[in-house]
């Protein structure tokens, strides 16, 4: 038997509306290890959902999600998917606004430490070691994404492109199994957008961690990433790599509206 | 002018107990989005226990007696976020608010049944000698509180700047979604703030009951609180602690100095008076964080 490649994620005909709504509608998704997954679609495909039902925030009325081969409860809270190694980034910005770009990253890197108030307070050695270390990990990420003469801002004063970066190091800043990007690159002028398609592929590449992305535009997408899946009306209409999709009729109608023969 | 600044102190000292008062509020307020009305509630339990554990019931040494008082407020903390709480998550904040009326209710109930109802005595044993520096005099007991009340506050800002608790703390109560995203559970750290806020309570609790004897009233400084809201913002933290000893300086002043031309009772309502004019003014109050909210 060929040995196959055991997927970190996999979700199986997931389901779920809002009201009358379907969002998502029977819907099969598989993230491999190592890759950078995209799920593309034109407004209100449901990706976004998916992303959610991925990490946890809304549960699905159907299916079921593997991770890393097991089956995840369905109730499973999203701190508690978090802790097993799914991190996320958010399309409108979810940074702790009332925080320093470093003390975000550092929040990202709660559930590395270990640490508890009651140690805290007994045995204020072990903590202060265990943050100095944390603090050395946190220093490469702001390090690789070149955020160093910003660290001491505090988030709600940085420019967009900036914000982004940083909730970018937040989510790696916890080393997840599988990062989850909603539209990272979302409101960006060309030139950012390929500083971050550029750190994206670094984390793949450089960092080796696995990624998941949503965009709404093609263009870039299309050349960092290894296989994607197309939604359209909460539907699975394509999935395969670039060039697989690029060529598929369905796809092509979904984004231009119009059917060829 | 020496007795100027004497009322001036005297007011501070009772700015510092609504500042801690205030400070319960504004955790609370910030983790969970919770306006908490049993705050003064818990100051007047935690003085009520702390009697017991001392005098009425139990005759522990002082330290064991404050040991447990912290520990009954522990209790408190996760009875209300577990019983209370926990069922309400994601209904409007009013539901929230009158939860926490009822929560204050209640520990004023159970306090009455447990240690009853006439006001007590707290005798800790610390000397109320009057000390002279340039002219003024000081009570050495409001100084032992003033300091008290420093150690508590600089105690909260380490915890809050500098632990991996602290932080995820101040994550949750910028952003419930994106801290559960990081991975903190939201139960725990509501649970962490509330024994947050009842530690400061005690502290708050056994000063006023050491001053003025333990009686229901003790929980009426929550209404004295609001104003103090107001007046530093309910999400700010060092606003709060400031609008605190703004409020006590400023009616221990007026009654003392205006009060006289009125008839008196001026304590009464300067702060509220003040609250209104912070009201007009600056609407989030002095420290408070705008919210500007994208339709």
């Amino acid at each position: 038997m060929n040995e196959k490649i055991e997927p970190i994620l996999r979700a199986e005909n997931i389901s779920i509306s809002f009201g009358g709504l379907k969002a998502l509608d029977n819907v099969s998704l598989t993230i491999n290890p190592g890759e950078i997954f995209a799920i593309i679609g034109p407004n209100g495909a449901g990706k976004t959902t998916m992303l959610n039902v991925l990490n946890g925030f809304y549960k699905q009325d159907e299916g079921s999600i593997f991770f890393e081969g097991k089956k995840r409860s369905k109730h499973m809270k999203p701190n508690v998917i978090a802790a097993m190694g799914i991190a996320r980034t958010f399309q409108n910005l979810a940074l702790f606004t009332g925080m320093s770009a470093l003390g975000n990253i550092m929040v990202g890197r709660t559930m590395k430490m270990h640490s508890n108030i009651f140690s805290q307070a007994l045995y204020w050695g072990f903590s202060r070691k265990e943050e100095i270390e944390h603090r050395r990990a946190v220093e490469r990420i702001i390090d690789f994404l070149q955020i160093e003469n910003i660290r001491r801002t505090p988030a709600s004063m940085l420019p967009y492109g900036l914000r982004k970066r940083v909730e970018l190091a937040r989510a790696l800043a916890a080393e997840p199994k599988l990062l989850l990007l909603d539209e990272p690159m979302a409101g960006m002028n060309l030139e950012e957008k390929e500083d971050i398609a550029r750190f994206v592929l670094d984390a793949n590449e450089e960092l080796g961690y696995t990624i998941a992305l949503i965009e709404h535009d093609m263009g870039v997408v299309m050349d960092i990433c290894d296989r994607i899946a197309v939604l359209d009306f909460g539907k699975k209409i394509a999935e395969g790599t670039p060039d697989e999709v690029k060529a598929n009729p369905e796809v092509v109608k979904a984004y231009l509206g119009t059917a060829e023969g | 002018m020496a007795f100027f600044f004497e009322v001036l102190i005297t007011g501070l000292m009772v700015g510092i107990m609504y500042s801690l008062v205030a400070l319960g509020f504004a955790l609370i307020f910030k983790a969970s989005d919770v306006f908490n009305m049993a705050q003064g509630a818990m100051s007047l339990f935690a003085a009520l226990a702390l009697y017991g554990f001392l005098e009425q019931y139990l005759h522990l040494p002082l330290w064991l007696a404050l040991l447990c008082t912290v520990a009954a407020m522990i209790i408190w903390a996760y009875a209300i976020v577990f019983i209370v709480l926990k069922p309400l998550v994601n209904r409007p904040p009013l539901m929230l608010f009158m939860a926490t009326f009822g929560v204050a209710y209640l520990m004023e109930g159970i306090g009455q049944s447990i240690y009853g109802t006439q006001a007590k005595g707290l005798n800790l044993g610390i000397p109320d000698e009057m000390y002279e520096v340039a002219g003024i005099f000081i009570s050495s007991f409001d100084l032992f509180f003033a300091g008290v009340a420093a150690l508590l506050v600089l105690g909260l800002v380490w915890f809050f700047q500098k632990t991996r608790n602290g932080r995820a703390l101040r994550a949750v109560s910028d952003d419930h979604e994106a801290a559960l995203s990081v991975g903190i559970p939201l139960l725990k750290a509501w649970t962490l703030t509330w024994i947050i806020a009842g530690v400061v309570a005690t502290v708050a609790g056994v000063a006023w009951g050491t001053r003025l004897g333990v009686q229901f009233s003790l929980s009426f400084i929550a209404l004295k609180s609001l104003p103090v809201l107001i007046i530093g913002g309910i999400d700010s933290i060092p606003g709060v602690i400031l609008a605190g000893l703004i409020v006590g300086a400023c009616e221990t002043l007026g009654e003392v100095f205006i009060g006289p031309y009125v008839g008196g009772g001026i304590q009464t309502f300067l702060p509220y008076l003040l609250a209104l004019l912070v009201l007009y003014f600056k609407p989030y109050g002095l420290f408070g964080k705008e919210i500007v909210e994208r339709v």
